[in-house]
């Protein structure tokens, strides 16, 4: 008996269905708690390669919705641990991982080699870089984000249809993360699973698909609803024209006089504007640290608290520096406005 | 006229409800209306806020009597 069994009786997959699926190529962008059930599903359903794509590490405080990894998996490269774990369930499947942050220079690239991707992504930044990549590689893309107990979804850049900036044509600097709000780990856990069956049904051709519609859902209320998105053709043939539009986001930190100390890796956003912030992410530290002023306070950030707090630690006992503050809710508690 | 207005994410946080019935005056378009309900709200880059009317994204549409509106903004975490 097939391991796919009970998914070719449908008439919706059915062997040919099988097939597809089997020869399918589908990215995961952000393997966290949007891309661990997505990737489950995926890998379950027999999908021919997933790509895993993740530059961070798994933290204990991501095991409660990043349903994919175990304790002894803490500190572990998420895309590896990922692979390990999915190879375990379904070794039909071929997995390739990226340990690197997708970037304008490597999106195109990468995005080309798969027929569907799926953003599992926790910024502004990468989702518009998947959005424009796609319409320059003309493929498919499953959005899902969350705040709190809500969540939105959507398959854009489907068959002609309306794209990410056709809903949101303007960004916001408020790159609010799952880390900075809360999240009870079962709403990712919807809407990734949702991710996947919309990756589903686009490669099987079956079914109504998420396009031209956004999905609202909130969690607590046990309510949801559909709105109808329309084409602003005028931003994809910007996109098309002009090649990818790339959303930097930078603010404005609230005292200009204060020096501060970002930790954080060069892409992480927002970036901060001003003379008197210097940025040394974590693994430079040792070579840079001669770069910190060590005769007045400096705050020292990152994106939640969390790694400044290493940092310091790191600054105090390696190089005995004596003036450094930790920003305790990370970057967002001190950006201006 | 009576519009209900739903509000979503860190909207709702500001406002600190997450629908309400507004009792409007004079013709007005969807995009007049969203700036108005967003007045005075704690919102960073009010631009980045999408409206829907009866569950259509459009911010052309003029307002009628018993409308429903969704109030929009983007959502980053994952």
């Amino acid at each position: 008996m097939s391991r796919y069994d009970r998914q070719i009786k449908l008439t919706e997959v059915g062997p040919e269905g099988q097939e597809k699926l089997c020869d399918a190529k589908v990215l995961i962008v952000g393997v966290g708690g949007l891309g661990c059930p997505a990737a489950m599903y995926l890998a379950g359903a027999g999908v021919g390669a997933i790509g895993l794509m993740d530059h961070d590490k798994v933290d204990m405080s991501n095991l409660h919705r990043q349903v994919l990894f175990q304790e002894s998996d803490v500190g572990r490269s998420k895309a590896n641990a990922a692979k390990e774990r999915l190879e375990k369930q379904n070794s039909e499947v071929r997995f390739e991982v990226f340990e690197e942050p997708l970037t304008i220079e490597n999106v195109e690239n990468i995005i080309n080699q798969y027929d569907v991707v799926l953003d599992g992504t926790d910024n502004f930044e990468t989702k518009y870089l998947i959005n424009d990549a796609c319409i320059l590689t003309d493929k498919p893309w499953v959005f899902a984000s969350i705040y709190k107990n809500e969540g939105q979804l959507s398959v854009f850049n489907y068959k002609d249809g309306p794209t990410y900036r056709c809903v949101f044509p303007k960004s916001t600097r408020q790159n609010i993360s799952c880390e900075a709000t809360g999240v009870l780990g079962v709403l990712p856990g919807i809407l990734g699973a949702l991710q996947a069956a919309e990756a589903l049904k686009i490669i099987l051709g079956a079914g109504e698909v998420l396009s031209g519609k956004l999905k609202l859902i909130n969690m607590m209320q046990a309510s949801e609803q559909t709105i109808k998105i329309n084409k602003r053709p005028e931003e994809v043939e910007k996109i098309r024209k002009n090649g990818i539009a790339p959303v930097y986001i930078d603010c404005d930190l609230k005292n200009k006089e204060q020096w501060y100390l970002d930790v954080r890796e060069v892409f992480e956003q927002p970036k901060p504007k001003g003379k008197k912030v210097l940025s040394i992410p974590m693994g430079d530290l040792t070579s840079r640290y001669q770069e910190i002023p060590n005769n007045q306070e400096v705050f020292v950030f990152c994106q939640s608290g969390k790694r400044s707090k290493n940092a310091i630690e790191i600054l105090k006992n390696e190089f005995g520096f004596h003036n450094l503050k930790n920003v305790e809710g990370g970057i967002e508690t001190i950006i201006d406005g | 006229m009576k519009v209900t207005i739903k509000y979503f994410g860190l909207v709702a946080e500001a406002a600190d409800k997450s629908e309400e019935v507004l009792e409007l005056n004079g013709a007005l378009t969807a995009s007049e209306l969203k700036i108005q309900c967003l007045n005075g709200l704690a919102i960073a880059d009010k631009d980045s806020v999408q409206i829907a009317v009866n569950q259509n994204l459009d911010d052309t549409i003029t307002i009628k009597d018993g409308d429903e509106v969704a109030l929009l903004p983007p959502f980053a975490g994952g």
